[in-house]
């Protein structure tokens, strides 16, 4: 027993001098994961007060409040799951800036859904990279599913047109519809996308049912300006987190969803078809610590 | 780019700015600002330890503190910092005296190698009037041998690619293939791959050991956040690359990605790539970069482009107008057509110098589209109304919008956005005799 409290003696002594450090370390941490400066500093700030005010001074129970925190900001698992309309077919726009893995998102999200036994469809909406037509059919032709595609440079309002035109026809669950990488501040071809958006509603009589945003997850303090500005012209419903098998950590979405209240809902981790996951607070608030 | 840091600096430079004498608490606050933007910047957090450090040594050390002149001490010191970080010469390339030289671009998925590919060969054949071919030699993401032979055909430059064979045998039949062919200059576009993924790294090192390309290069995304030195230094231990491309520099990052790799890889960003346009590829320059963070604007790359499409007379003839603040309808007319062959007018903006208080007027920023119906509104007013913006009053403007199909307060609102933009630019050719914009007077 004494040894004991001569042990947590030392630890505290030692904690007690390290406190600077120790937060200071923390706050590296969380920022090496791109959470931004504000964010750390909010999250550290009720932290501080809690645990000052609990004499807690584990380092360990520190970091599990931190997480805690990260995990009250991230929000509730359920409101996480991508779910069907009751009317068909349900639509899901995909978008995002250049390179973010939009097109192997959408491959990777009709895999899921097919493999729950739904009839899914993809529309090729980005007309304007050069073979990226050709990429989604090649994941069509893998996944044996229908594609709804267009020529070179043509309208893409139009290939969404026709893909929900096509589903009604088909008896088609789910219309996955992939759009060009574009930059947020390209304001042409973001009033592209809102344009397709009403499309969409004209088609089903109801808002969209998810528009979800790529993120590559090595991008730093600019994906909130891609989420700000996305949001701003769409309204998002959730953001896709891409290429989680790097060492990045993506902290920027902790930054997103607390500055602007858009949740992660899914996360891509690998290279093949199934590598998608729906997204879980408690394993990504535990990652920033890894 | 940059957008955010300038305006930082901008503003802890014009706290300091008015303030004379400094003192150590001063110099504090204005570094703990500096860190943060920085760190919003995206700038990896041990870079900026050691970059504040430098910069704190040298603030404190020199003569700064009794100096009268200390906030442009400081400001010529951060300055000279962060030009030590993003590598002290410019960049570009050197071409192998005989035989064709090979070029070899690697990087993650999704950071834009395979536009870059393009745009370089697109770069070096105008340039330098050079043979350009490509070798594919991505054969794993589906369409991506397509997509470069698509963008190839709108140059007129040779791919080579082979199905189903091994990356590093068809990297090296293509450059036999293309060494018969007197290509003077042979890029090699590889898979995307993440720098933990050992497999994949392991080829692309099997591919320069064959091949032995003269220069690699490593793409990267400037949205990159603090991953960015992990992955320079990943790709940097496997395969001792070369220089950097910076890429997607058209969105509003703020870029501390290009900080943080030079000083962790002692490797140069040699070009940035910034648009969807094939011509949007240039020569990087670390000093213009650096000037234009501090807020003195990119000023040099302004004036290159802007050469290449107004001529020498015309410049000047509006330099004075717009010093005399004379400047009427046909300039800005003339101006608007000779803008659109620079490029975007947000990029313009953005290498103009404006620090915390010179915000450029919201009035002021026009978007590219509306460029034509602006056009529209000018082309129908008459000779002598261009010539005096003053005298159009409200029957004028009526006549205005039927002939040009806009309504009147799209007029009302171009005459103010004209009146504004006169003023803007007026406030911009005084600036010019501050001398802490001009880094010789400091």
């Amino acid at each position: 027993m004494q040894k004991l409290i001569k042990n947590l003696n030392y630890i505290w002594n030692k904690f007690r001098d390290n406190r600077k450090l120790f937060w200071d370390e923390i706050e590296e941490q969380l920022i090496a994961g791109d959470v931004s400066v504000n964010t750390v500093t909010e999250i550290l700030g009720i932290v501080k007060k809690k645990s000052y005010g609990n004499n807690i001074n584990n380092p360990e129970k520190i970091k599990s409040l931190i997480k805690e925190e990260a995990v009250a900001i991230l929000g509730d698992k359920r409101d996480i799951v991508l779910r069907l309309s009751s009317v068909p077919p349900t639509v899901f726009l995909i978008v995002g800036v250049n390179g973010s893995g939009k097109t192997t998102t959408v491959a990777k999200i009709a895999n899921l859904f097919k493999d729950s036994g739904k009839k899914v469809l993809l529309a090729a909406a980005d007309t304007y990279r050069a073979a990226a037509t050709e990429q989604l059919q090649h994941y069509a032709d893998k996944l044996s599913i229908d594609i709804v595609c267009h020529q070179k440079f043509s309208d893409p309002g139009a290939v969404v047109y026709d893909s929900i035109e096509k589903s009604k026809a088909k008896g088609i669950d789910l219309v996955v519809i992939d759009t060009a990488g574009r930059m947020q501040t390209s304001s042409n071809l973001m009033d592209e996308l809102s344009k397709i958006k009403k499309v969409i509603n004209g088609r089903i009589n109801r808002e969209v049912d998810e528009i979800l945003l790529v993120v590559d997850s090595t991008t730093g303090q600019n994906a909130k300006s891609q989420a700000q500005i996305f949001n701003g012209s769409l309204d998002l419903s959730g953001i896709i987190l891409t290429k989680l098998d790097s060492t990045s950590k993506g902290g920027i979405v902790l930054t997103i969803k607390n500055d602007l209240d858009i949740p992660v809902r899914m996360i891509c981790h690998g290279e093949k078809l199934k590598d998608i996951y729906y997204f879980d607070p408690v394993k990504f608030a535990d990652s920033l610590f890894n | 780019m940059f957008e955010s840091l300038t305006d930082k600096f901008g503003d802890v430079f014009y706290k300091i700015k008015n303030r004379g004498k400094l003192s150590p608490g001063d110099i504090e606050a204005a570094l703990r600002e500096i860190k943060l933007a920085l760190l919003e910047a995206d700038v990896n957090f041990k870079v900026v330890r050691e970059f504040l450090d430098n910069v704190k040594g040298k603030a404190t050390g020199e003569k700064v503190l009794e100096s009268l002149t200390a906030y442009q001490q400081i400001v010529k010191i951060v300055n000279e910092e962060m030009i030590n970080i993003l590598g002290s010469s410019s960049g570009g390339i050197n071409f192998v005296p005989k035989g064709p030289t090979i070029i070899m671009m690697v990087g993650l998925q999704g950071s834009g190698k395979t536009t870059s590919v393009i745009k370089m060969a697109n770069f070096i054949k105008s340039k330098f009037q050079k043979k350009v071919s490509i070798i594919a030699a991505d054969v794993y993401r589906p369409a991506a041998v397509l997509q470069l032979e698509d963008m190839a055909k709108n140059i007129n430059v040779e791919v080579f690619s082979r199905k189903d064979m091994d990356p590093v045998s068809l990297a090296e039949e293509g450059v036999e293939l293309f060494k018969k062919d007197f290509s003077d200059v042979i890029i090699i576009d590889t898979a995307g791959r993440l720098q933990v993924n050992e497999d994949m790294m392991n080829e692309v090192a099997r591919i320069k050991k064959r091949i032995n390309p003269h220069i690699i290069y490593l793409v990267l995304d400037s949205m990159t956040g603090q991953e960015a030195v992990n992955i320079a230094y990943g790709f940097n231990k496997r395969i001792d690359f070369d220089g950097m491309v910076l890429t997607k520099l058209d969105s509003d990052t703020r870029g501390g990605a290009a900080l943080s790799v030079y000083y962790v890889t002692k490797k140069q960003i040699k070009f940035v790539s910034s648009g969807e346009k094939i011509e949007d590829f240039e020569i990087f320059h670390p000093e213009r970069i650096a000037s234009r963070i501090l807020g003195m604007g990119d000023i040099l790359t302004l004036a290159e482009k802007a050469e290449k499409a107004v001529s020498e007379k015309e410049a000047k003839e509006i330099e004075q107008k717009i010093y005399k603040n004379e400047l009427n309808f046909e300039d800005f007319v003339s101006q608007l057509r000779s803008i659109k062959k620079i490029g975007s007018l947000d990029k313009l903006l953005s290498m103009m110098p404006f620090d915390g208080k010179n915000k450029i007027p919201k009035e002021a920023v026009l978007d590219g589209r509306s460029l034509d119906r602006i056009e529209a509104i000018i082309n129908s007013m008459t000779v002598e109304e261009r010539r005096k913006p003053d005298i159009i009053n409200g029957s004028r403007k009526k006549r205005i919008s039927k002939g040009c199909g806009c309504s009147i307060a799209e007029i009302n609102r171009l005459l103010k956005q004209f009146d504004k933009t006169r003023q803007m630019l007026k406030q911009f050719s005084q600036m010019k005799g501050k001398s802490w914009l001009n880094p010789d007077k400091l």
